[in-house]
């Protein structure tokens, strides 16, 4: 049941060979007895799940949906309304969220059971989990290893069989690289397909929230509940509902993969390379072709989005002042202490460094040299995708240089841990459509196969995942020791 | 171009984060190894390319001036550090 597809479940709660209830008490057994170990839950409140699953359990006819009674765990960056909900800081450790993100409204209509709410980088802020106030998550496939970031939590839950399902946000590679480290399929959907409505605001020109699970059928399903226009977020878009299942079974044949050759030179750890290698050549098997492409000023998307990204984020942060809700300071004088004191008591350092080259970029005198700069490029990094695309259908190559890193092997460099996003974060900045799926294990760990589809082109990618998933078992191998 | 510890505490300064003098010498550094990664971006040429703001090129939808949201003031501050009477308390702005 613990390795179970989506699909399976839904049967299996629609044939009433089991009660979401008894599933839902599964998963939560399951947490109680793994979480101390992995932490990859903040908040658990079996009280409410059961009181959701059992209210899933009434439900009869069309009142139900594909997700009916199926839990999940959400990213605690998506408000839900009567949950602590504390974006992994300190800042937001005693808030309880009086409203529900849009996600979490969808995922609720849709009947899904919220288990808790998944440890994440403190703002989002992170490729390895290691700068949440509430610790480090351990990845399930070796504990003495990180389970990428920002979304560890998620990752590390669904990997070690702890939920079905998670919510996840990806501003640079958030859903993306954690789900390469940690053996899972996660798609990242175009811009404003997903509302950020309640999902707190890191880059707001790149946080896009989407699923993370098992296979890409899995998340096909939950994209459908996920997706749809939302007036609240300013950037949601207007599109007539899709359905991202439809081309799931569409045969490869003569499909075009475009292969970046900037994603395949120096940088990639060479077991990364031979796993990716023999993915390419299950997908020609599949009927694929393969076609070089060049994503000439890729190389710049690392520097350019550590100049846009922090420079969102010194904005949207600037609300965390202590005085509608979050920490404030115990002692302060006056107004602007009590701001300075309280930030900086609640924010962590990587948050503060990241505000501070925001306000820096910002700032009289540099705001062309660094932000307007940094923009420009945005445009060409997203145009030399439009130029790729006009070669293929959809682009592959890693998700990330290597496979999960110890504990502290790049925390002490900054920049050392940004370059762990050095493939993902092009997308972010072009606004498409990314996925990863496990496509084998370098020295015992997972590796990610990186999908990039064009604008709007999430059921064609989730279709190439699908067909590649149908003649692999790489998304069904779950780590041994969570195995029982 | 690289920060100074004056720099350091005048970008503080306008984040409205505290930054100790023990920490200001670490912060320096940190903030100077970033923009030293960043400072390619000023070798290239970007002569008549528009900056782009957003992932998606759409205009600002508007709505009819309606009253959208319901009154939730108690439940909003019941999650404040400080009220009074339906009131935010901070530190006296004015004399």
């Amino acid at each position: 049941m613990i390795n179970a597809s989506l699909k399976e479940l839904a049967a299996a709660l629609a044939e009433k060979k089991i009660s979401s209830v008894e599933l839902t008490t599964l998963f939560l057994d399951r947490i109680e007895q793994h979480n101390p170990n992995l932490n990859a839950f903040v908040t658990v409140d079996r009280a409410r799940a059961l009181a959701a699953a059992h209210a899933a359990d009434q439900k009869v006819g069309a009142e139900r949906t594909a997700l009916t009674g199926i839990p999940l765990a959400h990213k605690d960056i998506f408000c839900a309304e009567g949950w602590r909900t504390t974006c992994g800081s300190k800042m937001l450790g005693n808030f309880t969220s009086p409203y529900d993100a849009h996600v979490v409204e969808q995922m609720n209509a849709a009947g899904m059971v919220t288990l808790g709410k998944c440890n994440m980088d403190e703002f989002a802020m992170g490729s390895s989990n290691e700068t949440s106030f509430f610790g480090t998550v351990r990845n399930p496939w070796d504990t003495a290893c990180v389970p990428g970031g920002s979304s560890g939590g998620s990752a590390a839950a669904i990997a070690a069989r702890l939920a079905p399902a998670a919510t996840g946000t990806d501003t640079g590679g958030s859903i993306r690289q954690p789900a390469a480290l940690c053996g899972l399929t996660g798609i990242k959907p175009t811009y404003g397909v997903v509302s950020r409505y309640g999902m707190i605001a890191f880059a707001s020109s790149l946080d896009q929230g989407g699923p993370m699970a098992k296979s890409a059928e899995d998340c096909a399903l939950l994209l459908n509940a996920m997706a749809g226009f939302d007036p609240r977020d300013s950037t949601s878009l207007e599109r007539p509902a899709e359905d991202y299942c439809r081309d799931l079974d569409k045969p490869l044949a003569g499909l075009r993969i475009g292969l970046p050759k900037e994603f395949f030179g120096a940088g990639m750890d060479d077991g990364v390379r031979v796993v990716v290698e023999a993915a390419l050549a299950e997908y020609r098997k599949l009927g694929a072709i393969t076609v070089e492409v060049s994503l000439p000023n890729s190389g710049l998307s690392v520097p350019a989005y550590y100049v846009i990204a922090p420079a969102e984020a010194s904005s949207n942060l600037s609300r965390f002042d202590g005085v509608r809700y979050g920490h404030r300071a115990a002692d302060y004088g006056d107004l602007n202490d009590m701001y300075a004191k309280s930030r900086a008591e609640g924010f962590g350092d990587e948050v503060k460094r990241r505000i501070l080259i925001g306000a820096y970029v910002l700032s009289h005198g540099y705001y062309d040299a660094y932000y307007l700069k940094a923009q420009k490029i945005r445009r060409l990094i997203a145009a030399d995708f439009s130029t790729a695309f006009k070669d293929c259908d959809v682009i592959m190559g890693p998700t990330a240089p290597s496979v999960a890193f110890k504990f502290g092997e790049k925390s002490a460099d900054p920049v050392q841990m940004y370059l762990s996003d050095i493939y993902t974060i092009a997308v972010n900045l072009a606004g498409l459509p990314g996925m990863s799926i496990p496509c084998g294990f370098d020295r015992d760990l997972p590796v990610g196969l990186q999908l990039i589809g064009p604008w709007f082109g999430e059921a064609q990618m989730l279709n190439v995942a699908h067909r590649y998933q149908q003649a692999t078992d790489w998304h069904r191998r779950m780590p041994a020791a969570f195995a029982g | 171009m690289s920060l100074s510890l004056d720099d350091v505490s005048r970008i503080a300064r306008l984040a409205r984060i505290e930054i100790s003098s023990a920490e200001a010498e670490r912060t320096r550094d940190q903030l100077n190894g970033i923009l030293a990664f960043v400072a390619q971006l000023q070798a290239v040429n970007t002569d008549g390319i528009a900056p782009m703001a957003h992932a998606v090129d759409v205009v600002q939808r508007l709505r009819p001036d309606t009253v959208t949201e319901p009154d939730r003031r108690d439940a909003f501050q019941a999650i404040a550090p400080e009220t009074e009477a339906g009131l935010y308390l901070v530190p006296k702005v004015i004399e």
